[in-house]
């Protein structure tokens, strides 16, 4: 199944963090980054500009309304997502909380829905019976 | 034919747990398990009163349970095209039909494979909400209709069912697995499990509501689903200690209430009316999850409960050890409640003013403001001291924030006693 690892964190200006804590931050993402993929659910990831930088449109009555800033203001912001392939939610559980950011900020798992219609009749029958 | 009616139902609601677990873990769909086995069930009410309840009624529910499981998956086959259906099938018929067992072949080997276990903690997984676990919990191992959920939680039936909706349409989407958690989880699953199981007895014997009569069977339930877990993990102390518990206070059932209605403090019940056979089978088993030497908090507050229950008065208690125990389990398992229920203890075993003086520490720390039983502790303290003003002043604050009747009265006699002229 597919997750889409949403990260929040409280956003601090990089300028007030210390360079070896930054470094350090980045070491314990990237060893993740390595083990997400060692083990095979790596489907994509980044991370986001800083909420500063987010705009929200919504379309009313045929017209486009732009907003500065994200949808809802909230204490913790999203700051960067992973989207895994791991067999259950026990396995996106045990990732979520190996994401460095979990110690301090949250991980909101998202199954990503999968479209019923996707696979023809036939498709599934062969992969069934491959099973 | 009506007494054999209910003998069948009760059959079957005890024996269709397994069933229901089994077929959920072919199909992968709590829906359409529960729907086969609410056909055999319909089945059941047909052959068993006629007939008789068969000699292996779970053998025969998972029969029968499975042909219709197949028949639906055949019908919805030819009505719908939908490839989850079709999966669903081609699973279920390979397992069905290659990989698994007959029934046949399991009767003539005398095992059922048993997927309850895997039940239970995937309806107890932490990611579902605790009123989604508690329901679920009850529903398929309990075996209870929605609307008796409904009614033991006094919701209406309808929010009950878009609960149970709700957990098992996260069960399948979240993608939560069907198993018994690998070691490295089962602790922590485990006492998710537990604390679920301990919800549904506390349910039945605290009711936390005015609907007493009902509810009753809760704890009867817990007690049934604790038995369960026990017999599925015989070598988990904690499960044992938590059955030991249910039925230590169990046996205290019939001397809680009085004739009037009101709840009868431990130090007044009339011990005589206690049920010694559940105190031995509840000491029976606090011994056997004691020399497995891994405490918890279940088997302490089963410590604490088999104390009570093996004093032949209040007074002949032995306090100090309860004391021991309470201070045990504050290291194991921190919580305020414990701290109000050692105060208790060391009033018990010290005098009332040191019991006060623990509790008005606890009452300045404020987070067990609106907790009734801080007050009602507080005022049974005051007044054991002889401070009647001050008692009536706890009373009253308990009182306000009681709702269950029999504590209620409880609390309103006692205040009319303080309040007496002396």
């Amino acid at each position: 199944m597919q997750y889409l690892l949403l990260i929040y964190t409280e956003e601090i200006d990089p300028a007030t963090v210390p360079a070896a804590d930054q470094e350090a931050e980045m070491t314990a993402y990237r060893a993740f980054t390595r083990e997400v993929t060692d083990r095979g659910y790596m489907r994509g990831g980044d991370a986001l500009e800083p909420s500063s930088t987010a705009t929200t449109v919504r379309v009313r009555e045929g017209r486009t309304l732009i907003s500065d800033g994200p949808f809802a203001e909230t204490k913790e912001v999203l700051g960067g997502y992973y989207l895994i392939d791991c067999p259950d939610l026990d396995t996106a559980i045990e990732m979520a909380a190996k994401i460095p950011s979990a110690a301090r900020g949250s991980i909101e798992i998202r199954p990503v829905w999968e479209l019923p219609m996707s696979a023809t009749p036939d498709a599934v029958m062969a992969a069934a019976d491959a099973g | 034919m009506s007494d054999a009616r209910t003998v069948a139902e009760e059959a079957f609601r005890r024996e269709s747990g397994r069933a229901l677990a089994g077929l959920i873990r072919v199909l992968g769909d709590f829906d359409l398990a529960e729907d086969a086995v609410q056909d055999a069930f319909v089945a059941a009410l047909e052959h068993w009163p006629r007939d008789g309840v068969p000699d292996n009624p779970g053998a025969w529910i998972t029969t029968t349970a499975r042909r219709r499981a197949i028949d639906r998956l055949r019908r919805a086959r030819v009505l719908s095209e939908k490839q989850a259906v079709l999966q669903a099938e081609a699973d279920a018929e390979a397992r069905l039909t290659t990989g698994r067992p007959t029934v046949d072949e399991i009767e003539a080997h005398g095992v059922i494979p048993d997927d309850r276990l895997r039940l239970i903690f995937t309806c107890c997984h932490p990611a579902l909400s605790p009123e989604g676990r508690v329901a679920l919990t009850l529903r398929t191992l309990g075996g209870l209709q929605t609307d008796e959920i409904a009614r033991a939680f006094l919701v209406p039936e309808v929010t009950m069912a878009q609960r149970l909706v709700r957990a098992k349409r996260k069960i399948r989407d979240a993608g939560i697995p069907f198993r018994v958690p690998p070691d490295e989880l089962l602790p922590e699953r485990l006492d998710s499990v537990l604390s679920v199981l301990y919800l549904v007895y506390n349910e039945g014997y605290l009711a936390s509501s005015p609907a007493a009569a009902i509810r009753h069977d809760l704890s009867a339930e817990g007690i049934r689903l604790a038995r369960l877990l026990v017999d599925l993990m015989p070598d988990e102390p904690e499960a044992i200690g938590l059955l030991s518990l249910m039925l230590l206070h169990d046996a205290r059932r019939a001397a809680r209430i009085g004739p009037d209605g009101a709840l009868v403090i431990l130090d007044e019940q009339d011990r005589t009316i206690w049920d010694r056979a559940l105190i031995d089978e509840g000491n029976g088993l606090l011994e056997r999850a004691a020399s497995m030497r891994r405490p918890g908090p279940y088997q302490l507050q089963a410590a604490i409960a088999s104390v009570h229950d093996d004093a032949p008065t209040a007074g002949a208690t032995d306090w100090p050890r309860i004391v021991a125990l309470y201070d045990r389990l504050r290291a194991l398992s921190p919580s305020p409640v414990v701290d109000l229920n050692r105060a208790a203890a060391l009033a018990m075993a010290h005098g009332p003013d040191d019991g006060l003086a623990e509790i008005d520490r606890l009452a300045a720390d404020g987070r067990l403001g609106g907790y009734h039983l801080l007050h009602a502790a507080r005022a049974d303290l005051l007044r054991r001291a002889g401070r009647r003003r001050e008692a009536a002043e706890a009373y009253r604050r308990a009182l306000a924030a009681t709702v269950n009747p029999a504590e209620v009265a409880y609390l309103e006699r006692r205040l009319g006693e303080v309040t007496a002229d002396a």
